[in-house]
């Protein structure tokens, strides 16, 4: 198993009825009211340290992702974010494993393939080029997209992105959203013919068969951890066996929130507050937004109206509490041993080779964080590198890949 | 109760099956639907009585084929989408009413080509903008089951029980799908430039408007008919943004009194 560390650059000291005083932790939350620019410097630095503290404790990558508007993760940009990683982590076995730049935030989208170029340039070939949709709230209604043209325009992006990496010949680009005469990228990533992509989604089976098709990670990014995960997952490995793809655990990434303590009892009161500020401030969101009618095709949005799991999850966080997530499987948390233990179990269940572990949650302070890296890169991550390791991860840099027993080693 | 009968037109290629209910006999009339879609209701009906209605459903929320809404990206793809319809049902010269999104584009209609639309009625249209009364975003209002708020005069009343109190889920899922087909041509702002072209507008206009509209406010009736010559405006005291499904009869007979003038 490969382990990534992931962050999501939240406020980490919005008041504590922040929850009943604001509409929204998305799109209108007022920044003045809420938070001070000197301070958010703050926040960004001890992200940026907290993730090469990750990669340096051991962790095979470094996530960063792409919010808009949003004060549980104001990352507008994460090329940002991973060009100093980047360059933080030079000489370190450690991929830069972006979740990503959104690809219709970007217009024309070729500034994705030339910033994730110069991503893959500057870490000498150690890029994840992860290749997002982009949420509603984030895309639809921060960047004005149209809601039923997002995955056309997604698609059209991809081919782009693509074709600009590859291709040997200056090209004009006739596409329904984006027309460019001579598109001749500088610079070409390093990785030939282009990094590994990865695509974070949730439940669309659209998506599922999307990246099945051709042959890339799949990122279930999920809040709500590994158990209610399994429905969907399952999904997902149908939808890759039924196009004849192989079951390389390494296929699927999936996001699990995880908490290390020297006890469970100390887990809880090192964690609890921030777990429960996390899903009850955090994700303090309008259901509606979610769905903003055309985000979803017809037959999906049918789907969610007639089974909302996502609406219902989300509707009820406010009433759980930390024993509520614990016991739900949305966060891992406890001893060192119980978080092996829940996340062999995960592996089982949901056959994942590409984890990516969220340790700063929420309003958690950066001390506490550092000392969850360092746990959870000490006394656990050892313990799950063995799984599947016979499998080759063919979506991981080339350079970075550990020795498998079946398949190639680099 | 007057019988509606589905017919299919098919335009724009062959690619588009459009389904146009219509209904009556006399001389014709066309309607066009709002963001939520059609509802064929008692305003509709009166109608009817008078003139044979026609009523195309916007493309993609007719029942079976959600995906229509493909094959048009642009707005100027729609408007002229219309006048196939137009020509396929042998309509040359037609008054066209239109509700909000469809009072849009009912206005694009005689403002693109004016020999097409003989009379216009505009209908709370949306299609202008004013930063100081900006328009609702009905498509991601929240919360969305109480939309009801932002639709009626009175939401607690009688007819705000009818239409809203039992929620069904299958009609969420059309109501949703028609502001997702709709949106695609106003998404994030409905101002696409018709006020550039409204002056070419030349039938004679009746703006309707319910005083009371609390999605896209009345002031906008003046806004419409000032850069329309010769527009007259109704206000409809009492109601919001359904004026004809809140005082159908009086509704009526402001519009019969203009068709036939």
């Amino acid at each position: 198993m490969y382990i990534s560390a992931f962050q999501l650059m939240p406020h980490r000291e919005l008041p504590a009825d922040f929850e009943k005083r604001y509409q929204s932790i998305w799109v209108t939350p007022p920044f003045h009211e809420l938070a001070d620019a000197k301070r958010v410097g703050q926040y960004y630095n001890w992200t940026l340290d907290e993730l090469i503290a990750s990669a340096k404790a051991g962790a095979d990558g470094i996530c960063t992702n792409e919010h808009h508007q949003n004060a549980y993760g104001f990352m507008p940009s994460p090329n940002l974010m991973g060009s100093v990683l980047a360059r933080a982590t030079e000489g370190l076995d450690c991929a830069i494993v972006q979740m990503g730049a959104t690809l219709v935030a970007s217009q024309p989208p070729t500034r994705v393939a030339e910033e994730y170029a110069m991503l893959d340039c500057i870490s000498g070939g150690r890029l994840v080029a992860g290749m997002p949709l982009g949420t509603a709230m984030d895309m639809n209604l921060c960047y004005g997209v149209t809601p039923i043209e997002q995955r056309d325009r997604y698609r059209e992006a991809h081919d782009l992105i693509l074709k600009a990496w590859k291709s040997r010949e200056v090209f004009a680009w006739n596409g329904k959203y984006t027309q460019l005469p001579m598109v001749n990228l500088w610079p070409r990533p390093i990785q030939e013919p282009h990094p590994p992509i990865w695509v974070p989604g949730g439940g669309s089976t659209s998506t599922y068969a999307y990246t099945a098709e051709r042959d890339y990670c799949f990122c279930f990014l999920s809040y709500f951890g590994y158990l209610s995960a399994e429905h969907s997952v399952k999904k997902y490995w149908e939808v890759a066996q039924q196009k004849g793809r192989d079951t390389n655990p390494h296929r699927l990434g999936f996001l699990q929130l995880v908490g290390v303590s020297e006890t469970d009892a100390q887990a809880e009161k090192d964690y609890a507050e921030h777990i429960e500020y996390f899903y009850h401030k955090g994700l303090h969101v309008p259901g509606e937004w979610i769905g903003v009618p055309g985000y979803q095709d017809y037959q999906s949005m049918a789907n969610t109206m007639r089974n909302p799991i996502i609406q219902n999850a989300v509707n009820s966080l406010k009433d759980k509490r930390y024993k509520d997530f614990i016991k739900e499987g949305f966060v891992v948390c406890g001893s060192p041993a119980t978080v092996r233990d829940q996340l062999k179990e995960m592996s089982k269940k949901l056959r994942v080779g590409n984890l990516m572990v969220l340790l700063q949650i929420g309003s958690m302070p950066h001390e506490l964080t550092l000392k969850n890296i360092d746990l959870f890169f000490r006394e656990v991550a050892p313990a799950l590198r063995p799984i599947d390791e016979e499998w080759e991860n063919r979506w991981w840099p080339a350079g970075l890949r550990k020795k498998s027993l079946r398949g190639a080693t680099v | 109760m007057t019988s509606v009968n589905d017919r299919r037109v098919t335009v724009w290629q062959n690619k588009i099956n459009v389904n146009v209910k219509v209904a009556g006999s006399g001389s014709p009339v066309v309607f066009l639907h709002g963001a939520g879609g059609l509802q064929w209701g008692e305003f509709l009906d009166s109608l009817a009585s008078r003139h044979t209605v026609y009523a195309p459903e916007h493309p993609g929320t007719a029942d079976g084929d959600p995906d229509a809404i493909q094959h048009l990206d642009t707005l100027w793809d729609l408007v002229l989408y219309y006048y196939e319809i137009l020509d396929a049902l042998d309509l040359k010269s037609v008054p066209v009413l239109g509700h909000s999104f469809g009072g849009m584009m009912a206005a694009e209609l005689a403002a693109t080509n004016p020999a097409r639309v003989s009379k216009l009625g505009l209908i709370c249209p949306i299609g202008l903008w004013r930063d100081d009364v900006p328009v609702t975003n009905w498509m991601i209002y929240t919360p969305a089951n109480e939309i009801v708020k932002i639709l009626l005069y009175d939401p607690e009343g009688p007819l705000a029980k009818m239409m809203f109190g039992q929620p069904d889920t299958e009609a969420i899922i059309k109501t949703i799908w028609s502001m997702a087909c709709t949106g695609k041509f106003v998404w994030p702002i409905p101002d696409k430039g018709l006020k550039k072209r409204i002056h070419r507008i030349q039938s004679p206009t009746l703006v309707l408007w319910g005083k009371q509209d609390k999605l896209i406010s009345s002031v906008y009736a003046q806004e419409f008919a000032s850069r329309i010559p010769g527009a007259r405006v109704e206000l409809i005291d009492k109601a919001g943004h359904l004026p004809f499904v809140e005082h159908p009869a009086r509704f009526t007979g402001l519009v019969e009194d203009f068709l036939r003038a």
